[in-house]
């Protein structure tokens, strides 16, 4: 009976080939990565001025990209770490899901502050001249110690499923993919020794990526937070961009989880249960995030500074208005309505409260860098009327649509190689749950 | 030391020349490296001029030997993240001088082979509240003691001298505008794309106290002309103004000149109240303002007429 269902688990679990809409939504995300990676290439031939970025406005929609993706990278803490220590069961098959977005999102968060660059090929000066003052050099050292523990905790709980994989080498049907899973996995013995060592190290990995995690998103708000700006000039800005970047990170699971089951036919595995769960959680992160929202925006409209004044105002009813409050409402108000209804945490509107957050939360990020850029301490003077104001240009727009494909594309093939849904330990949470 | 080597070499090679009779200069990196080409080509055409060589004596040299030195060597990078010992540069702008004509602007724009359409000097026209008077703010690089781009550059590619000069090494800006956002001045401008300049500019090795080449990419602002300072001269903008708006000059020594008229730093900060802009930042400028009374000329827009003409 019990290798019966272990062995339905194993047929259930084990990575898919692509279907007919598999290969169209690869086929989309390539069609996209392309445009992105053209687009780059006449940035790089021809320079920033491509974008619609300018002397005033000189950060837009790749450093919001960028905040966005770091963001995002932050849930495969919270889901990984933060549950797995609390000892949340329920979350074990979200963990993978919510570390490969982890890794994709922190990945391509490193590609666009490149694509950012003025002098993309002198990346190598932040070694040769490094300066630790520079809060760059912060984010730099924290985005990439959150991305090799975030690869560490993706691999070392697949080890026990390449075993497995091995074992059913025809189903993979590629014979690259086996050696690649030989390669990686071939020295996992599953012996009781390798299995202590194993859980010892992500317990110490799940332990360390808490204050990595908290330091790179807070690393970010500080590039902000460290100029005199108004807008930025903010003491709440750490914690304010924590609780966003963890809500953002729960909406994307949430979307991920949904998306996979239906694919992959995992309703026995990724249950309705779930969702509650999940939508339980995201309701704490939205209201956490307003909170800090009160603040951020609250404190100063009170005082209405001089400096802040216009700022403010652009955003409460200015120019900003639309998408400000856009984006209050659809990251955060609504989702909120929708999950605190116990039907609402069905799968379904579930899934949309979850896409509200992350288009809400995207268009949150773009508020967060460009409306400050605008409003200077000096006024806009002596430069092209072009200067004054920003929209994003074509090559901005595929760039960055390039790069969230481009970690869209990840999370698919990693699917497409690897239990999307940890195997081993699924069978072993059900073994366990048997024996009691 | 290995600049001093360089120079002693030089200067060897210098004295032996003139020794020799001077032959003539190559348009190489290295104006004293006679050119074996030029010495067999060129036929003396019998005029002798009189020069004094490097240790003094007088000589007399076939004017046909003689060629313009095309530019000196360069101070090398080293020394110009150093700056100039014992200095400490200050600027004072006069508003009650001023009325926008923008002069400091050109000059600069043009020395420095700027980007169409982008100044490193603005003249902004300032009303700060509805019963003051409007007035003309031409904006430099305020130098500041405690500046914020260089706080927050990753590769030390903008940086503080010890004549409190701030400067950018284009080599070796990586472009991420970090620095841009940090500065409350506005005074930075980015080279969007590459600049469209004569060849003769072009080709030059990029140097930090003259800012020139400006190369795409990268950070650029004003940058007080040290390179003038070593010569003993004013920056392009001081002696631009027709007006004598900007003082320039060294706080140590306690004196600023607009070329025209030379006045006591401190008297003249203190007598005619100088301040300097968003002193309540700690940025600590080293650009001192006076305050635009009894003024000059009277404040007019003729911009903003233009502007209004045409909507």
């Amino acid at each position: 009976m019990e290798s019966l269902a272990k062995q339905k688990i194993i047929e259930d679990l084990l990575p898919q080939k692509f279907g007919k809409v598999g290969k169209i939504w690869v086929g989309v995300l390539l069609a996209f990565c392309t445009l992105g990676l053209v687009a780059y290439i006449l940035q790089l031939k021809n320079g920033l001025v491509v974008t619609g970025l300018r002397d005033y406005v000189s950060w837009g929609i790749y450093i919001s990209n960028f905040v966005f993706f770091v963001a995002i990278s932050l849930v495969g803490s919270l889901i990984t770490a933060v549950l797995r220590l609390s000892q949340a069961k329920w979350s074990t098959p979200l963990t993978r899901i919510s570390e490969i977005i982890a890794v994709s999102a922190i990945t391509f968060a490193s590609l666009i502050i490149i694509v950012d660059m003025g002098r993309p090929e002198r990346f190598y000066n932040l070694f040769l001249h490094g300066r630790l003052q520079s809060p760059i050099v912060w984010d730099v050292i924290v985005i990439t110690t959150y991305f090799f523990v975030s690869i560490l905790l993706l691999y070392f709980p697949l080890l026990p499923d390449m075993a497995i994989m091995m074992k059913h080498k025809d189903v993979t049907g590629m014979p690259w993919l086996n050696k690649m899973y030989t390669f990686l996995g071939s020295f996992w013995k599953n012996t009781a020794a390798q299995i202590h060592i194993s859980e010892k190290a992500i317990n110490i990995l799940s332990i360390t990526i808490i204050p990595v995690a908290f330091a790179i998103h807070t690393v970010t708000s500080w590039l902000f937070a460290t100029t005199y700006r108004p807008g930025w000039d903010s003491t709440n800005f750490g914690a304010y961009f924590i609780s966003g970047a963890f809500l953002v990170g729960a909406g994307a699971v949430v979307v991920a989880m949904f998306v996979f089951r239906k694919a992959y036919k995992l309703e026995n595995y990724i249950k309705d249960e779930h969702f509650d769960k999940m939508g339980k959680v995201l309701v704490l992160l939205a209201l956490l995030y307003l909170y800090f929202n009160v603040n951020e925006f609250l404190v100063p409209a009170f005082k209405m500074k001089k400096s802040e004044e216009e700022h403010l105002m652009g955003l409460f009813t200015g120019e900003f208005a639309v998408v400000f409050w856009f984006a209050i409402s659809t990251a955060m108000l609504i989702p909120i309505i929708i999950l605190i209804q116990k039907k609402g945490r069905k799968p379904l509107p579930a899934f949309i409260a979850g896409l509200l957050v992350v288009v809400g939360s995207w268009f949150k990020r773009y508020l967060i860098v460009t409306p400050t850029l605008l409003h200077p301490f000096l006024p806009m003077y002596d430069v092209p009327k072009s200067y004054t104001h920003y929209f994003p240009t074509w090559q901005e727009w595929s760039i960055a649509l390039g790069s969230l494909a481009g970690a869209l594309l990840i999370i698919t093939i990693f699917a497409r190689i690897f239990p999307i849904i940890p195997i081993q330990e699924t069978i072993n949470e059900i073994e366990e749950h048997e024996q009691a | 030391m290995k600049t001093n080597d360089t120079s002693r070499r030089e200067f060897i090679s210098a004295t032996l020349l003139a020794g020799l009779a001077v032959t003539g200069c190559s348009t190489g990196k290295n104006p004293f490296e006679p050119d074996a080409a030029t010495i067999e080509t060129v036929k003396p055409s019998g005029e002798m001029i009189k020069l004094l060589s490097v240790d003094g004596e007088v000589i007399e040299v076939d004017k046909a030997f003689l060629k313009p030195v095309p530019s000196l060597p360069q101070v090398s990078n080293e020394l110009a993240r150093q700056g100039i010992p014992g200095k400490k540069f200050v600027m004072v702008i006069d508003l009650s001088r001023c009325k926008s004509l923008k002069k400091c602007q050109s000059s600069c724009n043009h020395m420095h082979s700027i980007h169409p359409g982008q100044n490193w000097i603005k003249v902004y026209p300032l009303h700060e509240s509805e019963h003051t008077a409007p007035f003309w703010q031409p904006t430099t690089c305020m130098h500041c003691d405690e500046p914020p781009c260089v706080k927050v550059c990753p590769v030390d590619a903008t940086f503080k001298r010890q004549d409190g000069i701030v400067l950018i090494d284009s080599d070796r800006c990586i472009g991420c505008r970090f620095c841009m956002a940090a500065c409350p001045y506005s005074t930075r401008v980015f080279n969007w794309e590459e600049l469209n300049l004569p060849k003769e500019i072009a080709d030059q090795p990029y140097s930090c106290e003259t800012s020139v080449p400006q190369k795409k990419g990268t950070v650029g602002k004003c940058d007080f002309c040290p390179d003038m300072a070593r010569k003993g001269e004013l920056p392009h903008c001081v002696s631009a103004c027709p007006n004598g708006v900007f003082m320039f000059g060294d706080m140590i020594e306690d004196v600023v000149t607009n070329g025209a008229e030379t006045f006591r730093f401190s008297d003249l900060v203190r007598d005619k109240a100088g301040y300097r802009l968003m002193e309540d930042l700690g940025t600590k400028p080293s650009v001192y303002y006076l305050p635009p009374v009894n003024r000059n000329f009277p404040f007019e827009n003729n911009e903003e007429k233009e502007e209004t003409k045409k909507s």
